[in-house]
This record gives structure tokens, sequence and C-alpha cells, in this order.
């Protein structure tokens, strides 16, 4: 049997010296051997008997009876285990919730087991999306091969990757480095090449995902998007239909389903918006016009930091170009929001180094502080607040903030950046513990902060900007977009998150954004970006959206909300989500820096202006950590009414972010910035 | 004697209160584990004691809450069948079925049932293994028929 073979071969291969040539080719041929695999039951006897046929199967086996504990453990750990089995029916927690986390906060293929083999609870796995469904009394021969599951998710994973335009795994990695690289100062050079690289690969991505797949994912990539935009505007949102906007797009490889889909997703992206906004008559309307105003400051922000974005790598080239043009195009003129420059450079600057705490670093306490100072800032100090905000969710390492909202709602205008920052951290962990604090965020100022952890803080601007909430954005980068916006939704948000100070008192940004708990459930695999921007969304929106769209979409929405706010318009939203994403994934920092900026600015939007401040700021910070928040910040300043002012290309940066996000968005996402977000979610 | 213990387990298998699990149990037990089935076994019966008395009390308490015993079913029934108890298994579907129609009287009569086949199964495994020790490690575990 394979114990004896087995344990012949450990020691073979444990041989060192005269051995290492082998050993290392060893390594190579003994996987699935040494493959880590975590088992959750309940059941003492089932425990170890499958501890006992996984190590005869020469696997790494750690078990586990209480399924709270080993969400504890894969936290911890992140990349510390292989695989998960776990049992249906456990006492404190279901399998499928469990499940559920696990594909949202880490992305790791998990299979159930149970000895009820009735067809519907199989179905549950499936739909929750267990990876497989063993049937006690589960035999050895069946654990034999759940190896493959770990191949083939990192092969999807691959995929989606590329699909997502980075080139390759290797040029995100790059990027992310880059992006650390990168403080304030814009690297144009880089930005520039790695642009058109993006771009290059997402057009050749997208033709080939529509023609070569049977069912191919369309790639809504930034530029994508604008073009869907300009076809939408120009028919009149009302009467664009999938056949004239195909027509007017001129994309080859387009079909037709692939717009109807996607038109579908913005409509509903655009009546979130306007839903949540204090003046729903806005947001077709003000979609657009917001979205000029908001653009005319912003669009000279947006180079700003679309570039610093591109630069650090985060955002992705693309995303930037599509930022600026967005920005640049909305900005018709109306200058609306003065964006000071100079706040920007400091959102940036703190965006990056929260960003990066992200990692790990609850930093809760940190976003609240932050955030706090952005609070009690009024309205025309936002710009600061914003600054603030960053800092803190900065520190907060993006989730912590989230979760800062500890209940300081005001202040939790970074904890969103900062959770934004999180997805950067691997922030599953983060996440989790933020998340697992959003929901619980609702807190006590009454707003439900972004229930993700995302502590929405995103109030920070000044009272106006509630919806800074930010914190909710769950980085959870990876896999589970986790998308914080707990705090966002819809039912909290009503003043939730934005701790600004005015706190509960802020309805108009509940949670528009709606989605964080909602979506996070939903989630579940996807996100990778954890939207906190959801928090923002919340403000302005609260329809989480299929989360998955929410993610995305909710930085629109969160955008756009504030932007309705504002007049804003709404595609700032957008912007923050990607951001959000974008930080969650790789970077995790930057681009959850922009997110969270963005975010910001939805929050600010709501607020009226110290959102748009704070989201900007936290875009910047977000996105290049510093490039976006430069955005942010101008924006911010402008009159109240005008937060956003740009959430300028917001929609850009949202879009740059989803595009940036895309790698690291889980495989099933392509997060292709719809800007909406979530267009990826495959169709 | 160690033919008086094949001669024990083979019975066991015919008369139905082991199945093929058991011998998936066996196949695992190695020199690194050397009493691995008997630990198993062991565990199994201290663990599914406290479910027979949590269904015992469940069905003192009138009406019965048909879900919550099906539940605790399902668990024993799902431990049973990973140590191959064989008999045990079957009563205890009987029992979850009777569960489902809402069968106050199928339910007790099952329960009583089951808990027969139980207790008869751990004299037998008892005795089995405490044959065993004496005789010494098994050779290969072979299946029935």
């Amino acid at each position: 049997m394979n114990s004896s073979s087995g344990k012949e071969y450990m020691s073979t291969a444990s041989s060192s010296t005269g051995w290492k040539a082998a050993d290392a080719a060893a390594a190579a041929d003994q996987f699935p051997a040494g493959l880590r695999v975590l088992v959750v039951d309940d059941d003492p006897t089932c425990l170890m008997i499958l501890e006992k046929m996984l190590r005869t199967c020469l696997y790494e086996v750690t078990k586990c009876n209480r399924a709270e504990i080993a969400l504890l453990m894969l936290r911890e750990n992140k990349n510390g285990f292989d695989i998960v089995i776990s049992d249906v029916h456990m006492p404190d927690m279901d399998g499928f919730k469990l499940l559920e986390h696990i594909g949202l906060e880490m992305d790791l293929p998990v299979i159930m087991m149970s000895a009820d083999d009735g067809k519907h609870v199989v179905m549950k796995g499936v739909t929750h999306g267990a990876c497989d469904y063993l049937i006690k009394p589960v035999r050895i021969e069946a654990l034999k091969n759940i190896w493959q599951h770990v191949v083939r998710k990192r092969k999807n994973e691959w995929k989606d990757f590329e699909q997502s335009g980075s080139v390759e795994e290797g040029d995100r990695l790059l990027k992310q480095a880059d992006d650390a690289d990168y403080s304030s100062s814009a690297n144009e050079g880089n930005w520039k090449s790695s642009k058109r690289r993006k771009d290059d690969e997402d057009e050749t991505d997208e033709r080939d995902d529509t023609s070569t797949l049977k069912k191919p994912r369309v790639v809504w990539s930034v530029e994508l998007h604008q073009q869907f935009v300009a076809a939408v505007n120009q028919l009149g949102i009302d009467k664009a239909v999938p056949k004239k906007i195909l027509e007017l797009m001129n994309v080859p490889g387009l079909t037709r389903e692939n717009v109807a889909s996607h038109l579908q997703k913005y409509r509903l992206y655009l009546r979130r918006l306007s839903g949540v906004s204090q003046h729903p008559s806005n947001l077709n309307s003000s979609f657009m016009s917001p979205q000029e105003a908001a653009f005319g400051p912003l669009s000279s922000l947006n180079g700003l930091d679309l570039q610093t974005l591109a630069a650090t790598g985060q955002l992705p080239a693309q995303s930037l170009a599509t930022l600026q043009a967005a920005g640049l195009g909305r900005s018709a003129g109306k200058p609306g929001i003065p964006m000071p420059s100079v706040d920007q450079r400091n959102i940036f600057s703190f965006e990056n180094p929260k960003l990066r705490f992200g990692e790990g670093q609850q930093q809760h306490v940190n976003n609240n502080k932050q955030m706090n100072l952005l609070h009690g800032i009024p309205t025309t100090m936002e710009p600061k607040q914003l600054a603030g905000l960053h800092h803190t969710a900065q520190s907060m390492g993006n989730m912590n903030v989230q979760v800062a909202s500890n209940g300081s709602q005001s202040s939790q205008n970074n904890p969103l950046l900062m959770q934004m920052a999180q997805p950067q951290a691997r922030g599953q962990v983060i996440n989790d513990s933020s998340l697992g604090h959003a929901p619980r965020l609702l807190s006590p100022m009454g707003q439900p902060i972004l229930s993700n952890g995302i502590a929405t803080n995103v109030s920070t601007k000044t009272g106006i900007q509630e919806n800074i909430r930010a914190p909710s954005y769950n980085p959870v980068l990876q896999t589970s977009l986790m998308l914080n916006f707990p705090t966002n939704h819809a039912s909290e948000l009503p003043g939730n998150s934005f701790p600004l100070g005015t706190t509960p008192g802020i309805p108009s940004l509940t949670p528009k954004v709606a989605f964080p708990e909602d979506v996070n459930s939903d989630i579940k695999g996807s996100v990778g970006f954890m939207l906190s921007y959801d928090i923002f969304s919340d403000l302005n929106q609260h329809k989480p959206q299929n989360w998955e769209l929410q993610n995305i979409g909710m930085t629109f929405d969160a955008s756009q909300h504030s932007n309705n706010l504002q007049g804003n318009h709404n595609h700032s939203q957008p912007v923050l989500v990607q951001q959000g994403f974008s930080s969650g994934q790789v970077n995790g920092q930057n681009k959850s820096a922009t997110v969270v900026s963005k975010a910001m600015f939805s929050a600010g939007d709501s607020t009226g202006h110290a959102s748009a401040q704070n989201g900007n700021q936290h875009l910047n910070s977000l996105l290049v950590d510093g490039t976006v928040r430069v955005k942010s910040e101008t924006v911010a300043d402008a009159t109240p009414t005008n937060l956003y002012p740009d959430h300028f290309g917001q929609e850009d940066l949202m879009s740059a972010l989803l595009k940036q996000q895309d790698p690291i968005a889980p495989a099933e996402h392509e997060f292709d910035f719809d800007g909406y977000s979530l267009d990826n979610i495959p169709e | 004697m160690r033919r008086q213990l094949a001669i024990m387990r083979q019975s066991l298998f015919d008369q139905g209160y082991l199945d093929e699990q058991f011998i998936e149990l066996e196949e695992l037990q190695d020199d690194a584990n050397p009493n691995f089935v008997e630990e198993v076994v062991t565990l199994y019966f201290r663990d599914s004691a406290r479910l027979i008395l949590n269904i015992q009390q469940a069905l003192e308490r009138k009406p019965f809450d048909f879900n919550k015993l099906d539940g605790y079913m399902h668990q024993f029934k799902g431990s049973s069948s990973s140590i191959g108890a064989n008999k045990v298994k079957a009563e205890s579907t009987l029992f979850r079925e009777y569960c489902r129609s809402a069968n106050a009287e199928g339910c007790l009569r099952a329960f009583q049932q089951l808990k027969k086949e139980y207790a008869t199964l751990r004299k037998k495994l008892e005795a089995y293994f405490q044959l065993a020790r004496q005789t010494g490690p098994l050779e290969t575990a072979s299946r029935p028929k």
C-alpha cells in the first residue's frame, strides 16, 4: 500500500547531501506529495480517518474540528495551504458558509464532504463554488486525486491574469514591484511603456477571448468601456440599444450579446447611482453632467494621477488612459473643483504607506485616528482630511481601516482608504478581520460602516463625506473581493461609514453601496478586490449589485453617488472601485489606495464635498500611491457640492483600477474595469 | 489463534456487521500506526455514545423535534459509515426516514433497533480486538469473498 512505499520514498527524498540534484528533481516530481491540506470536520472519527488517509497519500495534513479555527488558521497563514476539505454539517458554522469565506478571502480550492448525497446538497456545493463534493464514507482513492483541483485553479488564475490585461503574472508582479518603488514621483516612462504593453495585451486578449472561446468572456478594458460609454451617450441612455451601440463602437470581435449584458450592468449601475444619490433624477442625467463638472478639475488631476498611477504600475496603463480620457472627456470644461495639487500629493504619499500596511495590519486603530482627522474637519478642510485619511488609511494598511470604523465613523474615511490598501496586503487576513468587523461596523455610529471592516471611515471628509467609507473595502484582494462593502450595505449606509462626524445622520450616504455585506457573501470568489469601495458605493448606491459587479460597480456607485450629490459624475465611483480592487490584488496598496480614494470620492459626493475630497485623496493614494491622490484632493476642495469633481476620471480611474485589478482579481472575475464593475463576472 | 481471529473477522463481514469501509481502515494500518483500526473504532464508540445519548434525550421530549433528531442521526450515520458499521448504518437510515415522514412511532422503534445493533457491534469488535492484540498484528487485510 502506499504507506510502505510512501515511507520509503520519503526517506529517500529526505536523504541529503549526495542527493541534492536528485532532491531537486524529486521535489518537482514529488507533487502532489507535500500538498498542504486542511481538513475540517466536527466528527473526530472521520477526522482521524481522513488525516490518516491523506498522510498516506503523502500530503501534509492539518486537521481541525471547528470551522472558525480553520478560518483563523487560513487567515493567519494565507499561503500556508493548498486545498481545504470541509464537512457540510458542522455545529459552529455551516460548511457552505466556510466555503464562501474561503473562496472570497483566500481563493483556495475547497472540497465539500458529507454523508448526505442528496442532489440538492451537492448542487449547493456547486453553486457555492466547491470544486468537488465527496460522499462519506470517503475512500482513499477519492483523496488521491484532489491535487488536480489545486493545479486546475492555478492554471485558471494564470489565464485570468492574462486576460485581465497583465502581460503575465510576471509583469504584474513587476508592476507591483514598480508600484512599490514609486512613491509620489510619477514615472511617466514606465507608465507609458507599461500602458502600451497593456493596451496591446488587452486588445489581444479581448479579441482572443471573444473569438476563440466558446463562451468568451469579454474583457471590458478601460478603453473598451470608454467606447461603450461614448456610444451610449451618443445615442442617449434611453435610446441606447445593444445593436446600435455595437455599431457605434465598431470593435471587431465584440458581439451584440457582450454589449447587451454590459449595457444591462451599466444600467443597473446608473440606477444604483441615481437611487442612491439624493438627486435621483440626476442619475442618468447627472451622470453625464456631473461628470463633466467633475471632470473639469479632474481632468487635470487625472492626468497627474493617472500617470502616477501608471507609474506605480498599479494603475494599468490603460486604466490611466481611460481615466484620463474620462476625466478629460468629462471635464468638458467644468473646472468645478479645483483640487489642490498639494493635497493630492499628500494623499498620495499617504496612501502609499498605508497601502502597504494593508498586509495584515489591522491597523484599525490607526485608521480610526486618522479618520478622525478627517471627520473632524469641516468641509473646507476636506483636502486635508483626505490627507489625513490617507494616512490613516495607509497605516491601516487598507484593511485595518475598515475595521477601524471601529466605531469612529467619522474617521472612517481613512479606513476606507486603508482598507483599500489592504487588498494589497493580502489582506485577506486583514480583510477578514476587518470584514468580520465590518458587518459589525455598522458600528455604533449607527452607520453601518462598511461592514467589511472597512469601517467606512470615509466619512472623513468633514462630515460631508461620510461616504468616505472606504473602509469597507475589504481589500480582500485576492480572491474574495470581499467587498468590504459591508459597511456599505445599503441598509447601513445611511450614514454609515462615514463617520464624518455627521455620522449617522448621513442618510444619504447610506448604503448605496450597500454592498458590503451582500457583496461579501457573493463575492466569494471574485473578489479579490474587495471593493472597499463598496463603502463608497454605499453612499451612493446601495445596491450591491452582484457583488462582483458591485465591487466595481460599487466604486462606481460610490463615486457616482457622490457625483450625484455633487452633481459630479458618478463615474468617479467606478473609479473607486477600481482602486479598491487594484489594491487588493496586486500591489494592493497602490491599488487600494486608489480605490479608496475613489471611494472617498464617492463618499465625498454624498456628503457633498467632503467626500469628493476624500475620494480624490483616496483615489490618489490608492492608485498609484500617490498619483491618484492628487486627483482626489483637488476635487475635494471645491465647493462642497462638487466634491467629487471628478471623480474625474473616476471612471477612468476605476477602469484603470479595475484593470489593474484584473490581474489580481480572482480568476473568476475579470474585472475589467467595468466601471461599474464587474463585468468580469462571467457572463 | 490466528485462525480463530481470521474466522471471527470473516464472520463479521459475512453477517453484515462490517462492510468494505472497515477494510479501508485496515489498509491504512501500517507499521507507523499498528493499532490504527482499534484506535479509530474506540474513538468512534466514545464519540457516538454521546450522540446516542442526545438522541435518547431528544426522544424523551414530546413532541419530537424531528429536524433535530434527523440532524443528530445524520451525524451518527456519518460516523458509523466511516468505520464500516454496516448494520448500524442501515438502522440509522431507517430512523431518518421516519423522521422525515414525522413518524414518531417509527422513530422510537427504529431507535430501539439501532441501539441493539450498536451494542452488539460493540461487543463483537471488543472481542475481536482483544483477540487481535493477543495474536499480534494481522497480515494484509483481505477483502471478504
